[in-house]
């Protein structure tokens, strides 16, 4: 023991967080990112081999062969949209985690998601289509709950996270009994719909939408990315990061605002997907530590490969059926959420 | 000597009842000044007021002939640094990265620290003897370790004051010693005014040239050790009777209950 303590103190102290090592983690994520979609594009019902898929993007194989056509306009958008919403989503909880001080955070704590599933929901029910009008109606539910949930979280010293926190929970359960009403009334083919929704799709997916997400989520994101120091210092007490020099009212509402919109935008094109949002910052806290300057990228990238593989065990365990992506992510996440609730949940209360 | 601080007739009220009232000081640079008082008597509002946190609703506090609140917060934070009682880290930072945030508001927005910020931190935590804490992480210290390193994140700001809330609370007699040595160690070498919140009238009266005794929110009395503590003083500020004598090792006021 004395002699490790004294080795220990011989040789020299690690250098801070540098951007090089930022950058390089990042490089490396991205890596197995791109690896992860080449996988998903392999996998699933229509057998499609690696050589296929090098054809496709080299242009070898015709332009009518199906396989190109099960690439092209059915994988690779789904894959493209998976990794979108898992970078989102868990991004935002990487972000509210530390705003919120709480580690058991997630995006939707605010009921941001309520909002965009009641929304949807009507949607669905009043027969819209999926192009247009259930996004549209789920994206408004959400930046409606955000409003309301700020606007009644607010107090005159500005907003109070544990004030906006419960805000956000009773949002939650007011909205979620009038998704409740319209699933219980509902008895045709649109229930299917629904509850395909609340648990979470990426079936939808399109160019079109991802033209829309992927711009916003990667403003979004360089935006969040420079307060990556206020949210260091913010999970060290609120009235420490002001000490430290940082406004502390500013950062907390323009993050909770961009997180918030990004949630509404995505979760309106994917439905509602668990868990995605807490085990994956979790997971980045466990490996790389509390730097948020790390943590970030490191978190966003995480969650893109999680979801991508997620998704593709959705399209193939039960193939040629398949699952909502939300019950793989649940099923998955909740017994290793359990897992680090019994092994690390003393760290977290601890002061 | 011109003050580097001071406030003038400043008052202060969470709701109705003032919480603070008619309150001038000054300090200057290189000084310690204790500020003591019962439980609820102001002095950790006070504290807080300096440092910009709470806004007085009377009165004005200038920072090098500036008023505070036309500082930036991150301007702020290179002039006053405050060691708060109360730190809960939820999330788990090492030592080193604790001092490190200290060099927040030196840094530009995207800007990591570089050799001069580390450098900084490392000088920090030599002088508050933790460099060898400096790979732990802040979860596994004790009382004495963790405000040791609190210490040198507040020295890592390069401030001209820190203020320090109760710093020597729940700790035994060694660290309580060796918090306030250091404590008058640094406002000797560097130059740093130190304007230190505490319970130990005994130990105030030890290591700070001047003392402000708070009753209700106001100024009691204010001026050397010799002049604050008082049987009298004591008497009618804590309302509890007191023998005051000299400390035969450092010859200043000694406070021992009667009865």
């Amino acid at each position: 023991m004395t002699d490790d303590m004294s080795s220990k103190m011989n040789r020299p102290i690690k250098r801070p967080l540098t951007f090089a090592r930022v950058r390089g983690i990042s490089l490396i994520m991205f890596f197995f990112l791109l690896l992860t979609m080449i996988v998903g594009l392999v996998l699933g019902t229509a057998e499609v081999s690696f050589k296929q898929i090098i054809g496709v993007f080299s242009g070898t194989i015709p332009m009518n062969d199906p396989a190109r056509l099960v690439i092209l306009k059915i994988r690779l958008p789904r894959i493209i949209l998976a990794g979108l919403v898992g970078f989102s989503l868990s991004l935002g909880g990487v972000v509210f985690q530390a705003i919120l001080r709480n580690p058991l955070a997630d995006p939707f704590i605010l009921g941001v998601s309520s909002g965009a599933a009641f929304g949807a929901v009507l949607g669905i029910f009043l027969g819209f289509s999926f192009n247009l009008g259930v996004p549209i109606l789920s994206f408004g539910g959400a930046l409606f709950t955000i409003c309301l949930v700020m606007y009644l979280g607010s107090r005159k010293m500005g907003v109070e996270s544990s004030t906006i926190l419960l805000t956000g929970v009773i949002i939650n359960a007011f909205f979620t009994s009038i998704i409740m009403f319209f699933i219980s009334t509902t008895a045709d083919s649109r229930l299917h719909t629904m509850l395909f929704w609340l648990y979470g799709d990426l079936s939808q997916s399109r160019y079109g939408q991802l033209a829309i997400i992927a711009p916003v989520v990667f403003i979004a994101s360089i935006f969040l990315y420079s307060f990556a120091k206020e949210l260091n210092l913010i999970t060290a007490g609120e009235e420490t990061a002001l000490q430290l020099g940082v406004d502390v009212e500013r950062a907390k509402k323009v993050c909770l605002l961009i997180v918030s919109v990004i949630m509404g935008l995505v979760v309106s094109f994917s439905g509602l997907i668990g868990f995605v949002g807490l085990i994956v910052p979790h997971l980045g806290r466990m490996s790389f530590g509390s730097d948020h300057r790390l943590l970030l990228p490191v978190v966003s990238l995480g969650g893109a490969i999680f979801l991508i593989i997620a998704d593709t065990l959705a399209r193939t365990v039960v193939s040629p059926s398949e699952l909502p992506v939300g019950v793989i992510t649940a099923f998955m996440g909740a017994p290793f959420f359990i897992y680090l609730l019994r092994t690390k949940g003393s760290q977290w209360s601890r002061s | 000597m011109e003050p580097i601080l001071s406030l003038k007739d400043v008052g202060f009220r969470y709701d109705e009842v003032w919480a603070l009232r008619g309150i001038n000081l000054q300090i200057r640079a290189g000084e310690i000044l204790g500020i003591l008082g019962p439980n609820g008597s102001g002095k950790s509002t006070l504290l807080r007021i300096v440092d910009g946190i709470l806004e007085p609703q009377e009165g004005e506090i200038l920072i090098k002939g500036k008023h505070v609140s036309s500082f930036r917060r991150s301007s702020l934070a290179k002039e006053v640094a405050m060691v708060a009682q109360e730190n809960h880290f939820r999330f788990s930072f090492s030592v080193l990265e604790v001092v490190l945030m200290g060099r927040f508001p030196h840094l530009k927005r995207l800007q990591f620290e570089g050799e001069k910020d580390f450098d900084v931190a490392l000088r920090s935590l030599r002088a508050t003897h933790a460099m060898e804490l400096a790979e732990r992480s802040i979860h596994e210290l004790s009382g004495g370790e963790k405000q040791r390193v609190l210490i040198a994140r507040a020295l890592a700001q390069e401030p001209k004051t820190v203020l320090l809330d109760e710093p020597t609370s729940f700790l035994d007699l060694k660290y309580k010693r060796e918090i306030f040595q250091l404590i008058s160690s640094l406002s000797k070498k560097q130059g740093l005014s130190v304007v230190v919140v505490s319970h130990d009238i005994d130990l105030a009266a030890q290591y700070c040239q001047r003392l402000m005794m708070l009753k209700n929110g106001s100024t009691y009395v204010t001026g050397e050790p010799e002049k604050v503590i008082t049987e009298s003083n004591i008497q009618a500020v804590y309302d509890c009777p007191v023998l005051v004598d000299k400390n035969p090792a450092s010859g200043r006021p000694r406070v021992s209950l009667v009865g």
